[in-house]
């Protein structure tokens, strides 16, 4: 799942100075899961602005909707009605949601909410770590499941480094070090061998935008796009 | 028992405090509310466990909150006491209130009176 | 000769190697740098200049090295990988060869973080087992990392560190071979403070092999005070203090602890020497380059073999 971190409230109050009225949108999946900008983050939000322009005596009035996704236009259109009547739109998803929206309503001003922080677990309510640089090549396979691309501080392919510090990575003890864990579980699975060999340069495939189309579909045309 | 306590405070029953949610207690300072506070049990007393606990963050929580748009996190408090202390009950009440009177009205209030004032005012300014 | 180089040399000999190591100014002067280089000279085979050490920013470490030549002194090369990508790594590679540099270490380098810019973006996009193979097939196979052809290819003695004392201490002599299949010549270890691990550290590398493929330099720092001592042993990541050790420099008593330090370092030396597998000692002193000459002749490695 995305993991987003809602951001400071001067951050957004400064954005939304020029504005009077402004639609707050949250969005129904990752976000409204962290606890970033779903319904209620929406509502919270909404009413420390209120609270906060009043205070400047410069009110301010505020709409409130949630999307299922703000990742997917079929959910954007309910939203055509609305923002009509709004100077602003205040996105409260991942950067890849206030971008559609953005894109589906492109003379309205869209501001985030929200900084998208990483692909992550939840490993309890409201507390999420990271696991997932989405770097287009992955090698849990060879690594036994951890990540050395987002769990290691160096993206080591070859680890672990010197730095390795009583199974601790060298920038913080309460951060494991990715390869003493991976050398620890292929240990345990005897299949230290897939770490033996030296895995080569990475050739990288998100140094720029990335599309995926899957099998069996393709690209709609502009005239379909455009139904 | 009868116990005096003041009356200038409205009290909105609920089933545990683990149900009072942080939009409840911001959208009470939010209509004009000089102060909140919430009365739970006491603490490790919780007929559901954590339902006081819960809500003691959720107080820590709308405190930030208002520090965080400019107000006084304090008017917002949590009180804990067993339900057959009707005195420590009234305790707090004036407590709450002689706090709530020393930190003065909401300035939401005040915002808001001086805005009808000249609030038109700024509005033309900026269409201009 | 892979590289012609001096320390590959007086290696290639059969001598027992002795480098040094430099760390470039944090500024434009060379002063410091050329009166450090005069201490080490005609006292060591080659110097190590350090690439943004401990990643505060530094002169670049081919520039320094460059300074060295000019001084009459052989330097390595050192890169790290967290501050360039492959493109920036292969033309600081080209231009340090053309230049006469002839030996270079290759890295993956501290992070970020511990340094004067700590937000800095780490780029890693190749680590240091990538990096020696890059060097590698610039020099032997004439090309680059994409395949493209390099009219006059670099021929550098390359290098690699290892830290013997890092955890998993069972996966270290693996990660060791990694590194000389990926393309090391020479190796040059952490700081050894722990003598027991590094014998034990030894005994694996020769049972492998390992010794027979590439030269094997002991990495020697020696304790200036207690204070480095403690700050090492509990500071410094993947660092390997023994407690006896800081106990034996306490004992040495008030103004006698760097001595007793020298003569650790000096002990050390010479059980090198004599360890199966190892080729020679690369000795760090920090901020002490002025000691080099009188470590060096009590060691007993001079004068330095001309070969």
């Amino acid at each position: 799942m995305i993991i987003a971190k809602r951001k400071p409230f001067e951050e957004i109050k400064e954005m939304l100075t020029p504005y009077n009225k402004v639609l707050t949108l949250g969005c129904g999946t990752c976000v409204a899961v962290c606890l970033a900008g779903g319904e209620k983050e929406v509502a919270v939000l909404n009413a420390e602005l209120d609270m906060a322009r009043k205070l400047d005596n410069n009110p301010i009035e505020l709409g409130a909707f949630t999307v299922e996704r703000q990742c997917d236009m079929e959910y954007l259109e309910v939203l055509d009605s609305m923002v009509g009547e709004y100077e602003a739109l205040l996105s409260m998803a991942c950067g890849a949601g206030v971008q559609f929206l953005a894109e589906r309503y492109p003379e309205k001003p869209v501001f985030p909410a929200v900084d998208t922080t990483f692909i992550g677990v939840n490993r309890a309510v409201g507390w999420y770590e990271e696991r997932c640089r989405s770097c287009s090549s992955c090698v849990l396979g060879m690594t036994g499941g951890i990540c050395p691309v987002t769990m290691c501080a160096k993206g080591l392919f070859n680890g672990p480094c010197g730095g390795t510090n009583k199974g601790s990575c060298e920038i913080d003890k309460d951060q494991p070090c990715a390869w003493y864990l991976i050398y620890e579980r292929l240990s345990l699975q005897g299949r230290l061998d897939s770490i033996k060999n030296i895995s080569p340069a990475v050739e990288w495939q998100n140094q720029a935008p990335r599309t995926v189309i899957q099998p069996g579909y393709k690209k709609p045309d502009e005239a379909e796009a455009g139904n | 028992m009868r116990l005096e306590y003041p009356s200038n405070i409205r009290i909105i029953r609920v089933p545990c405090t683990g149900k009072v949610d942080v939009m409840h207690l911001l959208r009470a300072i939010q209509k004009g509310a000089d102060g909140v506070y919430v009365v739970g049990c006491l603490e490790g007393t919780c007929h559901y466990n954590e339902g006081n606990t819960r809500a003691r963050e959720r107080v820590e929580y709308v405190r930030m909150l208002l520090e965080e748009i400019g107000m006084e996190g304090d008017r917002v408090r949590m009180y804990n006491l067993s339900s057959g202390e009707g005195p420590t009950f009234a305790a707090y009440a004036r407590e709450m209130t002689e706090h709530i009177k020393k930190l003065g009205p909401n300035p939401l209030k005040t915002a808001e009176q001086n805005s009808g004032k000249k609030g038109g005012g700024k509005r033309e300014a900026q269409a201009a | 000769m892979k590289s012609g180089s001096n320390l590959e040399k007086v290696l290639e000999a059969g001598h027992f190697a002795f480098t040094g190591e430099l760390g470039p100014p944090r500024g434009t002067s060379m002063e410091e740098v050329k009166k450090k280089a005069s201490y080490l000279k005609g006292n060591v085979d080659a110097v190590n200049i350090t690439d943004n050490q401990t990643a505060v920013v530094r002169m670049a470490s081919w520039a320094a090295c460059i300074m060295l030549i000019r001084e009459g002194l052989e330097p390595n090369f050192q890169m790290v990988c967290r501050d360039r990508n492959r493109l920036a790594m292969q033309s600081d590679i080209l231009g340090a060869y053309a230049h006469g540099i002839r030996n270079m270490l290759c890295l993956s380098g501290d992070h970020q973080k511990f340094g004067d810019h700590p937000n800095a973006k780490g780029v890693f996009d190749i680590d240091s087992i990538q990096l020696l193979g890059m060097v590698k097939r610039m020099r032997d196979e004439g090309r680059f990392l994409s395949g493209a052809e390099i009219e006059d290819p670099p021929r550098l003695f390359i290098g690699a560190a290892s830290n013997p004392f890092a955890e998993p201490f069972e996966w270290r002599v693996h990660r060791l071979a990694k590194k000389i299949e990926a393309g090391a010549d020479f190796i040059q270890t952490q700081c050894i403070y722990n003598m027991d691990k590094f014998r034990e550290f030894m005994k694996r590398v020769v049972d492998m092999g390992l010794h027979e493929k590439c030269y094997i330099l002991a990495g020697v720092t020696p304790m200036k005070s207690l204070g480095m001592a403690r700050y090492m042993a509990t500071q410094v990541p993947g660092m390997d203090v023994p407690d006896s050790l800081i106990q034996r420099l306490k004992g040495a008593g008030k103004g006698k602890v760097a001595e007793e330090g020298i003569k650790f370092a000096l002990e050390q030396i010479e059980e090198f020497k004599e360890m199966e597998g190892v080729a020679g000692v690369h000795l760090m002193a920090i901020e002490w380059e002025h000691r080099v000459p009188e470590i060096a002749e009590r060691a007993s490695v001079l004068p330095r073999p001309e070969v």
